[in-house]
Formats: C-alpha cells, structure tokens, sequence
C-alpha cells in the first residue's frame, strides 16, 4: 500500500507537472504565432518592399545616339555595328580551348588572351568578358558559323560612333569620349560603364540632345546577382539627328583645297549667318578618339606643328593686316576725319615721331584715294586714316563688324581675339597710347588679332550692307535640304550704324581688289559673269622686320623659315551683284595673301556659288542690299 | 510476482498491431509530407536532389518506428543503459577521430554513412534518465543525494557536446534532461536555485564560447549591423516571412527561397519558405499540427501507467516541443540561429531517423501503456 501510495504521489506529480509544462509550451507556440503576426501581417509591407529590392535590378538601357547630318543629310557622325565576341567562363568547359579555337578563326593575340583570363578569374563565372571588337562582317560569320565547336563563346552587336568622314569633320563634329569624373552629372546614364559623351564640337554643345534618354530594364536576378528574366523593359528615347548648316560637298571642296598647307576657312550665309564650310586644316581622325586614341597616335597629334587638334578656325588669332583696312577706311568716314575725296601721297614710307613707317611697296604708290588705297592695300594711306581716326573710332568699328568679341558659334573652344583700345593699354599693360601706335593699328598689325570666322563675319556684314549677321552651324529649322526660310539679312538682323554710301566706297574697293588691273589679288578674279567676287588680301607680320635687315635686305618670305614667314590671309564675298557668301582664307605662315590665300578663296568661293542652286530654293533671295558697285570705279 | 501476470503485461503481436496509435502515424505523415511538398518547391519543382531522398529516409524510418513501437517496453528499458554507455563511448570517439564539419567536429564516418553520436545521445539520455527515475520513489527523488548519479549521467555528455563544440545540441540534451527531472518529481525550488545559479554563471560561461558562437549571439541582438555578413541569414530569413504576407506568393512562387537570397532553405531554414509561399496561413496550420503532435505525446504519457513510461514519453514529447519551438523561433528571428532543424520536416537523414526512433518510443509507450513495471527493474 505504501507502494501505491507513493507511486499515486509520482503520478499526480507527473501529472501536474506536464499540465504546467504542456501549457507553458502552448503559451510560447502563442508566442511565436504572434511573431509571425507581427513579421507577416504588420510588418509585411516593409518586407514585401525588401524582398522585390532583393529580387529585383534596374539595368540601364543607353539609348542610341542622334546621328549628326550636313544640311542635305550625309551623315557626318553616325552609329556603326559593332561586331564583339565575348566569352562566358561557366559555359565553356575550357576557357584556354575555347580561345585557342577562336585565334584559329580570328587574331587572337597572347596579349588579349592574357587579358581576358585576367577578366575572368576578376568576374564571375557568367559574366561575359569581350574578347574581341569591332570584327569584320566576315570574321563575325565564320565564327557564327562554327559556333557549336566555341562553347561558351557569345557574339554580341553593339553600337559604336563612327566619323564617316574621319578629319574633315573633326574641329565641326568633334568626338566622343568616355566620361571624365568631372563630367558626371544628374543622368544615370553617364555611369554606364564605356558610355561615350561628345568631348568637343557638335557633339559637345549639343550633347544633351544627341543623347537621348536612357531606357531601363527590370531583371530578376538571384542572389549571386544573375540574371533570372527580364520583368519590364522601356526601351527609352533615341537622341534626336542633328542638322547642321554645312554642305559637306563644300566643306570637303575646301578641305582638300588646302592640300598641305597649314590654315583655316570659313564660309558664311551673309543673310542668314550659316556656315557653309569650316575647315582648320590639317584636322585629325575623331574615330581614333572613340576607339580609345594610342600613346603613338597621341603623340603624333601633340607632337605636329602644324597643331591638327587646334580648331584655327575659331581658336586661331592671328592679326588680320590688311584685311583690316576696309574697317579702318569705314572708321574714318564715319569720324568724319576722311571723305572719299581724301588724298593721301605714298612715298613708301612715311616718318612719324622717330619712328619710319613703311609701305610694302618701296617704291610708294603715288596718290591714293580711299578706293585705290583699298584696292592695291596701301599702307601709307591707312597709316593716315588711322593717325587722324584713332584707335578707340577703330575699335568701335571693329566692334560693330564682329570683331575682337565672340561670336557665339556653338561650337566648343571659340576665342576672341583682341581688339585694343588706350583704356584697354592702360588697363593691361599700365601704359598709356602712344600716337605711333595708331598707325600699326592702320594695317591691323600691333595687338590685333582676329579669328578666320570673325573676319568672315566682318566680310559678311559688309556684303550684306550692315547688318549684324551672327554666324551658326547648326540648322534652325532641323529640316533637311532647300531652307525655306529665304529673308534676306536687313530682316533678320539690326542693322549696324554705318552710312550706305560709305560702304559702297568700301565695297567698291574690294570689287577693285579682284577685278582692277591695278587690284593686289587681281590674279584671282573670278570670271564668270554671275559669280564676280570682290575681297582683300592680308599678310600679317609675325616677326617685328628689324632696322638692320631693311638697311641690308629685307629677306622674302620663300627664304625665312616655315615659323617666320607671313600669314596668308584672304577675306571675300560674292557675287558682288547680289552678294550671298562671304568667306575667309587664312594659310599659316603662307607668306603672301595674294599668292596664297587668295586662289584658295576664289576656289572656294566658285565651287560655293557652283553648288548654291542645289543649296537653296529656285527663287532669288528678296531684295539685294549692296548696289552694284564696279560702276562707280575709281583710283 | 503477481502484476507480471496482470492485464497488459504480456501482448499478442496482432493485439500491439491494433494498439499501435495509427492517428499519430497520420500525423506524422501529413508533417513529413509537407516537408516533401516544400523540398520539391525548393528544387525548383523536382523531386531531385531533395525531396525523392528524404522520401526513402522517412519510408525506411517509419519501418524503424513501427518495428520500436512493437518491442516490447521492458526490452528498451533494459537497453536503456547500455544504449547510453555506446553513446558516450561514440561521443568520445568523435573527440578523437571525429569529421571536421560546419568548424565542429560532430561526425563519425563509419564506411557507408556518418554517425552523430550527439543525436543517439539525445534520445539515449531522456531513455536512461527514465529509467534511473523509476527507480525512485517519490520521498527519494526529494533528496539531493540522489540526484548526483542523474547530474552525472546528463553532464558527462553535455560536456562532450560542448567540446565539439555544438552549443545547440548541449542546450537542447539539457533542456530535455530538464524535463525529465522536472516530471519525475525533483522538487521545484531546486530548478529555481539553479536557473538563478546559472544566470549568475552567465557572464562566465561567455567566455568560454567559441567565436563564431558569440558572433551569432551578437548577430541575433543586433542582425542589421551587418547586413551582408553574420546577419544575412536573420534578416533574409525575416524579408521571406515578411514579405509572404497574409496568404503568401504561392506555392514554388517564393522570391526569396527561389533566388537563394535565403540560405539553408532545404534544412534549418524549411520553415521559411513554406511561410514566404503559404504566408501566415500555411505557418499557423503547420503549427497547429506540431501541437497536435505534442498534445498527443502528453496524452499518451498521461495514460501511461508505469513511471519509466510517463518519463520516456514526457521526456520524448519535450524535446519535440524543444526542436520546433527553437527552429522556427530561430528563422523568425526570436532566437540566435544555433542550427536546429524542424522536425520531420528539414531536409536530413540524422535528425529524421532521431525523430522517428522518438516518436517509435512514444507509440511504444502507447502500446505498452498498460504494462506494469517494478521499481526493482531499474536496478542493474
């Protein structure tokens, strides 16, 4: 009994205890179903939001870049395929088999192999790793074709810049590059890995709008970061053509034109402010840029004296000499301190303070008129206009016509030049204006300098009779071929103050220039009846002419060196009857406007009017703003 | 020796067959079919590699199950002893030329398959504490001098564990060893006096941890420190749970399980997935059958009429409980993740085949419910 008893004690014991204990353990399966209540229903939302940021990946789609076009159309920067093959380490049983059956197929050098084990071993196994660029459509088919002996090798088509026209373009277009860590900006885009940005020209000012929006992809991917499926896709907006106001028929005229010699050209719409042509020869390859340029390469263009990766066209200053003379004339009729009656005697040379001044021509011109010291670009004479004018009268003119200010091209780079004036002397240099200076200031040598599309801006407000014409390059209407748009410059841009009749006297002498047996580049004149072009020639110092080689021998300029001899410089518009373009010529250190620049120039300006019908619609452009000067005549 | 012959002792093999609780069997199933259901979500939809195996494992344990229920009681309480004694000769075994795993040494390699002598200890000590404890009588069991031999017979093998060193597994043989002394009638201020000792030892036995076992404790109290590191399979484990909401994705919809954010998700992390694809729904109703499962163990313990029988299935019921509260307490975050798996259901032949020689016991004690033992039988 006693047995029993106790045994009993156990069992009430147990029983109890495994009560208490069993309700213990149902109390904490209450807790835990209260976790979960708390996990999955209040908290839910927050984790639903972690688990698709989890899952889900945003990939950046680059959308594809406008294409730039001259104004009828031919692509000057477009998208190429880009053939590639790549190779996916996880899929190919052995990756040095793979590559060794590869370079039987297409070169594959130990280099590049090298490298993209390197790549490999860097990434993961499904990561694809380029092997090869910008393969030929042959050698891209032949692999394609023997694809089932290349386990693990992808072909791949992607899209890469490409400058049909290589260097004709290069200082207009410009080039793509890959964006420098100062570039990075609010767009996502720009940290795409190898995405390009335009670097200069074109494609730099209008970047934003070549560029287009990036699209996007949503992929699911697993942990390891792998790609499950593709959940949505915005394919984005392409960047937009962009058309610019060159013909490159002409562009390539003038280009070719140049041949070796080192110098720039602009062509201009006197109305409308278009440029025709800009060339700065020699220019460089862009495509060698967006491929990724070479050290050698890099340092070829660096190392050339003909500095191919300036843009001389806007970012060469060079003083303008004697194609600054109009300017100076039209300043002293407008000061009043000449008429076109003015007569002034060229001995050759002319004293003032203690200093000589000379004409290029030694043995002096005789008497010269405004027109004929234009005409045969006397010196002596503009050293007397400018001595009565002064610098500050200059300068203004010189303002009006577009100089020594930028004239907001949009291209990348532009300079100003420098048109001086006394406050600007006292200013830079804490000296005053001496009066000798204004006579240097006369034949647009001293602190003058001007860029070849200033100059070809100034031709142009002359030849559409004063009106403040700006130069751009690309199209205002984003259309393609005939611009519909016809009016003339007196409505589209102010008109500068100068008196008509003082410009007839200025045109007249440029007329003569060209077409005057007397005229300083009456070499070349243009015959044809409807293309007659009036200009001027210039040739500017680059090296003070020393005392002692005038009392010698002053040195022509075939016998100095390459760095030493004169700029060649042609400024033009034409036809003079109607004038429409104007145009400026520089050859570096080409010695003599007239021998050098100025054959250019008629060149170009023939083959300008030649492709002018194609250019524009049949009608005639509006009412004509410059008389037909060659009746007037003179010197 | 009247009561051998009394109602119950002796059992025709066809009368065992009938007796055998084959409710419980059910259960048992339906719980290891979910597992199945969720391996083969976890493999993507294939039976392969996980689901077609655990498959055989839980077909061959239930022959095991079925074969322990029907021997006879006294058969397994005279092993009782001898079962223990292999188990601690094993774990010292394990000490010496035990397998590297998981940065413990915790295997056997014995030809075709490993033996983890802790999980034979799991059952083997909650046998022979049952066994010691029916050989007390109840004034007995209030004197401490009796407990040494108990203490001894529990911390010799939690020592080994700990050496392993397997904290999980050291706590989890404790904890049910706890059990067993609390139903056998230790009086209840002796676990008072050592729960509070323990506390106080707390700070101590912290630096006696290994540092990857610290690190988890640490990771358990903070999880979004590090994110990437030690913490990942807290937080990921929380974003499954959480993000399977109300309802859940689906069934073989998770995101979280399917794209392998969520580590373990076959074995210590089953729980999770079938919560990220059923939602709280699916966990509730999985829950609802582990606690039928244990109410069953408790009945059936309370039926039992002799102590050996109430202790070995009290003792087998706890450590039920103590496996699926610890592991889905783990996955929700509650509890440092110490790698414990959920029963029946986890992907894993050791822990399965540990169940299911437990839940054999407790049918066995079902069977035998009414069998008489005497107190003298405890004695060697």
């Amino acid at each position: 009994m006693a047995i029993n008893r106790r045994d009993n004690d156990l069992q009430r014991v147990f029983t109890r205890r495994a009560l208490l204990l069993g309700t213990a353990q149902l109390g904490l399966f209450g807790a835990l179903a209260a976790r979960l209540y708390y996990l999955q229903v209040m908290e839910s939302d927050r984790y639903a939001l972690l688990a698709e940021e989890n899952r889900i990946s945003m990939r950046l789609l680059p959308p594809r870049r406008g294409r730039v076009l001259d104004r009828f159309g031919h692509e000057l920067a477009s998208n190429r395929r880009n053939y590639r093959v790549l190779i996916v380490a996880e899929q190919s049983r052995n990756v040095d088999a793979t590559l060794e059956a590869l370079s039987r197929l297409i070169q594959v050098d130990d280099s590049q192999k090298a490298r993209v084990k390197r790549e490999i071993e860097r990434r993961r196994k499904f990561v694809p790793v380029v092997v090869a660029e910008n393969l030929s459509w042959d050698d891209f088919a032949k692999i394609n074709l023997h694809s089932p002996d290349l386990p693990g090798v992808q072909l791949d088509v992607g899209e890469t810049r490409d400058y049909p026209y290589g260097a004709m373009f290069s200082h207009v277009v410009g080039y793509v590059g890959a964006v420098a860590e100062n570039e990075l900006g609010d767009d996502p885009l720009l940290e795409l890995p190898g995405f390009r940005i335009g670097k200069s020209g074109v494609e730099k000012v209008y970047d934003e709008r070549l560029r287009g929006r990036a699209g996007h992809s949503q992929i699911e991917v697993n942990a390891y970061g792998r790609a499950i499926r593709e959940l949505r896709r915005n394919n984005g907006q392409p960047g937009d053509d962009l058309v610019l106001t060159i013909d490159a028929d002409l562009q390539r005229f003038a280009m070719e034109r140049f041949g070796e010699e080192s110098g720039a050209a602009a062509v201009l719409d006197i109305h409308t402010g278009e440029i025709l042509a800009l060339v700065s020869n020699p220019g460089y390859d862009p495509n060698w840029f967006n491929v990724g340029i070479t050290q050698a390469q890099w340092r070829q263009l660096n190392g050339d004296k003909y500095k191919p990766l300036i843009n001389k066209a806007i970012q060469g200053q060079y003083p303008p000499g004697s194609t600054f003379k109009m300017l100076v004339g039209l300043a002293a009729l407008e000061a009043g301190t000449m008429t076109p009656d003015t007569r002034v005697f060229c001995p050759g040379h002319v004293e003032f303070g203690n200093n000589t001044f000379h004409c290029w021509k030694r043995g002096g011109h005789g008497t010269m008129s405004l027109v004929s010291a234009i005409e045969e670009s006397c010196d002596v004479y503009f050293y007397e206009a400018a001595r009565r004018t002064g610098v500050d009268k200059i300068a203004e003119m010189a303002k009006r016509l577009g100089l020594g200010e930028l004239t907001g091209v949009d291209l990348t780079g532009e300079r100003k030049g420098l048109i001086p004036t006394r406050a600007w002397k006292q200013a830079v240099l804490g000296q005053p204006w001496a009066q000798g200076e204004n006579l240097v200031i006369g034949i647009g040598q001293g602190y003058v300098t001007t860029t070849p599309l200033q100059l070809a801006v100034m031709a142009a407000r002359l030849g559409n009779g004063g009106y403040a014409v700006t130069p751009r390059i690309v199209r205002a209407d984003d259309g393609i071929g005939p611009v519909a748009d016809q009016r003339p410059a007196s409505q589209r841009w102010p008109k500068l103050d100068i008196k008509r009749e003082h410009l007839d006297y200025v045109i007249d002498g440029m007329y003569g220039v060209t077409n005057r047996p007397r005229g300083s580049a009456a070499g070349s004149r243009i015959s044809l009846a409807q293309f007659v072009m009036a200009g001027k020639t210039g040739s500017s110092q680059v090296r003070r002419i020393s005392r002692l080689e005038r009392e010698t021998r002053v040195r022509k300029n075939e016998e100095k060196p390459w760095e030493e001899r004169d700029h060649a410089l042609f400024v033009a518009f034409a036809p003079i009857q109607a004038p429409r373009y104007a145009c400026a010529v520089i050859v570096e250190h080409g010695g003599s406007g007239a021998k050098m620049a100025a054959p250019i120039a008629r060149d170009i300006m023939i083959e300008t009017q030649k492709l002018d019908p194609s250019r524009r619609a049949r009608t005639p452009p509006g009412p004509t703003t410059a008389s037909a000067a060659p009746a007037k005549g003179g010197g | 020796m009247p009561h051998w012959s009394s109602r119950g002792n002796d059992l025709s093999f066809g009368r065992k067959l009938r007796d055998v609780n084959w409710g419980l069997v059910l259960l048992i199933t339906l719980i290891a079919s979910t597992g199945f259901a969720t391996l083969y979500s976890a493999a993507g939809g294939s039976l392969d590699p996980w689901a077609d195996r655990q498959m055989v494992r839980f077909a061959i344990g239930m022959v095991v199950m079925v074969a322990i229920a029907l021997t006879d009681i006294r058969v397994w309480m005279r092993l009782s002893y001898l079962v223990y004694a292999i188990g601690v000769v094993l774990l010292v075994a394990v000490e010496l030329f035990g397998r590297v795993g998981m940065g413990a040494q915790r295997w056997l390699d014995v030809g075709i398959f490993h033996i983890q002598p802790s999980e034979i200890m799991k059952i083997a000590l909650i046998l022979t504490l049952a066994r010691y404890f029916h050989g007390l009588s109840y004034d007995e069991v209030g004197r401490i001098r009796w407990l040494f031999i108990p203490l001894a017979i529990v911390l010799v093998p939690v020592g080994l564990v700990i050496k392993q060193p397997d904290l999980g597994t050291a706590m989890l043989l404790l904890a049910s060893s706890g059990a067993v002394f609390f139903f056998a009638g230790v009086r209840a201020w002796k676990f008072i006096a050592v729960i509070v000792a323990g506390g106080a030892a707390l700070p101590v036995a912290w630096n006696f941890l290994h540092d990857y076992q610290k690190k988890r404790v640490l990771t358990f109290m903070n999880p979004e420190e590090d994110p990437l590191g030690s913490g990942y399979h807290i937080l990921q484990s929380k974003i499954a749970l959480g993000s399977g909401g109300f309802a859940g994705k689906g069934y073989m919809q998770g995101t979280q399980s399917h794209l392998s954010f969520l580590p373990e998700k076959q074995t210590d992390f089953i729980f999770t997935m079938l919560a990220e694809e059923h939602g709280l729904i699916g966990a509730l109703v999985l829950i609802a059958l582990y606690i039928l499962l244990i109410a069953y163990g408790y009945a059936i313990a309370l039926r039992a009429r002799s102590q050996y029988a109430r202790l070995l299935a009290g003792g087998i019921t706890t450590m039920l409980f103590l496996y699926v509260f610890i592991n889905i307490a783990m996955v929700s975050g509650l509890v440092p993740v110490v790698g414990v798996p959920l029963p029946l259901v986890s992907y894993g032949g050791t822990a399965m085949m540990t169940l299911l020689v437990g839940l054999g016991l407790l049918i066995n004690v079902y069977v035998h419910r009414d069998v008489e033992i005497p107190r003298h039988m405890s004695g060697l």
